[in-house]
């Protein structure tokens, strides 16, 4: 019994060598580099500054006429509306394809499923909303995140649904509940926790998401958070402080999230990809 | 109760609706405009000419190569060292609450931050990484300006980023192994290395092939980290399809830039759901 308790304790130590050394010290590269100034910075060292150089983020928030306000402020609409669609959108066809098993909901399933594997078709989709005016507008890309994120978000109300007994709504019909009372004065509240998870995962994907705001929703002044980060990337190639305070004022909302919502964010992600 | 009435089909059709516009009819289309030369002026029908080019030119057919190997040492990568270390965080040891949120926290990070900042950590000659090596004699690597080396270092970045998802999965499947079994064997006079192979492995093929096929596929259509490190470079090195896609529509070539999302498109129908069926057939047994 000793033995082993030496052993643990040795795994303590090592574990946590080996943890500040792979994921601990590049968040620290990044904080102190935030806080060097321009000569110190560039140098890609991870001492400590001698200086603690605030007036960075104040810099980083100025260039380029506040462009980084007017992301957050684009970010923070985006997966916002996205998420209102997808919770109201999520939640009602995950319902309907948990509660039925007629051949249209299982076309519809296994459309949705295979939207979780097969990479968009980026061209065409351009096509289509210049087609439909929808090009470069805030609709466009709320459209596009959520169509994304549907069918992660589908599947996720589905298994929720699924312990969800249906007595609760034989009785409501008995009583003689409407369809959509039904809905949304029984089921929809009961969906609370996996609303919970879907609101989180989303958040942090549809903030962090590079790639759909870049061919979906492009120009200056619709530029996201994460587009920002991408083109200051040329702007400070030669001041790496700046470009590590861009950087680290980018990761502060998910450190923040993370610190409140640890637990829930871990078993969501849990619950959702072992269920894909 | 009638279930036709209750759950009526109206619920389902606003997220049916979109999807199939905004999904579905683009990704079926995009069958049609990869046979074409498209560009601003207009799409015209070419035959095959598209994809003739994708695998003859070498520029691009070698984004085939590199998301080939990308996903299958990314999916490797996590599998293994996702095991080793969720086996890990479920012993005894007693910070494992404190290391499992470590180990996550890079998932929440967006993956451009992530570009950056090992960047700059592997600088060939001020970066941390290459320093720690000169300890030992072994620094003045160019780990992404090296065109032999650059995809297999951003493999890595890869693998940091993703190893977290994989480490929570593990966790959760271990975890979930009932504990009679291992009390049981224990009594049988069974070794760490006999529970492993005969209890834990194989009572936690769910939560691998979960992580085989998502890693598979994630990094098959893989493009963040890719340009926000390399941008694709040096020279075509790191190129995958998905860089492609982006570098022949910014260039204006539509129609190739189609092709390359079909193939991307015709790799994961052909590799990943085969791939699946068989995982989910052994689960099975």
């Amino acid at each position: 019994m000793k033995k082993r308790r030496i052993v643990l304790w040795i795994g303590d130590i090592i574990g946590c060598i080996t943890a500040f050394c792979v994921f601990i010290i590049p968040f620290l590269f990044m904080l102190v580099n935030a806080l060097k100034d321009r000569k110190a910075a560039n140098k890609l060292s991870i001492s400590l500054p001698e200086e603690f150089m605030w007036e960075n983020f104040w810099e980083v928030i100025q260039t380029r006429n506040f462009q980084i306000l007017t992301a957050f402020k684009n970010s923070a609409l985006i997966t916002l509306a996205s998420l209102v669609v997808l919770i109201f959108l999520g939640s009602m066809a995950g319902y309907v394809i948990q509660r039925r098993s007629d051949r249209v909901v299982k076309i519809a399933n296994i459309c949705i499923m295979i939207g979780l594997m097969l990479p968009p078709a980026i061209l065409p989709t351009i096509k289509l909303l210049q087609l439909t005016h929808l090009y470069k507008t805030f609709a466009s890309i709320v459209i596009m995140e959520a169509v994304m994120e549907l069918p992660f978000t589908i599947m996720l109300y589905r298994g929720f649904i699924s312990t969800i007994p249906n007595e609760l709504e034989e009785a409501a019909c008995i009583d003689g509940c409407s369809r959509w009372g039904m809905f949304s004065k029984i089921i929809f509240p009961l969906l609370k926790p996996i609303t919970a998870t879907v609101i989180i995962l989303n958040a942090v994907t549809i903030f962090n998401d590079f790639s759909t705001p870049l061919y979906f929703y492009p120009g200056a002044d619709n530029a996201t958070v994460q587009l920002t980060l991408y083109n200051f990337i040329g702007q400070f190639s030669s001041s790496y402080n700046l470009l590590f305070a861009d950087v680290v004022l980018i990761v502060l909302p998910m450190l923040v999230l993370f610190i409140i919502f640890n637990r829930r964010i871990v078993s969501g992600m849990v619950a959702g990809s072992v269920k894909g | 109760m009638d279930k036709k009435k209750t759950y009526s089909i109206w619920f389902l059709m606003p997220a049916l609706v979109i999807f199939v516009i905004f999904y579905i009819i683009p990704t079926v289309s995009s069958l049609y405009y990869s046979l074409t030369i498209w560009s601003i002026d207009g799409a015209e029908f070419c035959g095959l000419d598209n994809f003739r080019m994708f695998f003859s030119e070498n520029s691009l057919s070698i984004g085939i190569k590199n998301t080939l190997i990308f996903s299958v040492l990314t999916c490797l990568i996590k599998v293994i060292l996702g095991f080793v270390i969720a086996l890990f965080l479920t012993s005894g040891i007693r910070t494992k609450n404190l290391l499992r949120s470590i180990v996550f926290f890079p998932n929440l990070i967006s993956t451009v931050a992530v570009g950056i900042t090992f960047k700059a950590l592997l600088h060939p000659t001020k970066g941390l990484f290459n320093r720690f090596l000169d300890l030992f004699g072994a620094g003045g690597t160019d780990w992404l300006g090296n065109a032999d080396l650059a995809l297999y270092s951003v493999i890595g970045v890869d693998g940091w980023k993703g190893l977290s998802v994989a480490v929570v999965i593990f966790i959760a499947g271990i975890i979930s192994v009932d504990k009679t079994y291992y009390e049981a064997a224990e009594i049988d006079g069974a070794s760490w290395l006999q529970r492993l192979r005969y209890i834990t492995l194989p009572l936690t093929r769910g939560s691998r092939n979960s992580i085989i096929i998502l890693s598979f596929i994630g990094g098959l259509r893989h493009f963040e980290l890719i340009w926000s490190m390399t941008g694709g470079g040096p020279g075509f090195a790191t190129d995958v399809l998905a860089s492609i896609i982006y570098k022949q529509y910014a260039d204006g070539f539509y129609g190739l830039s189609t092709a390359g999302n079909v193939i991307m498109l015709v790799l994961i129908a052909c590799l990943a759901f085969p791939l699946q069926a068989f995982l989910r057939r052994r689960e099975v047994d």
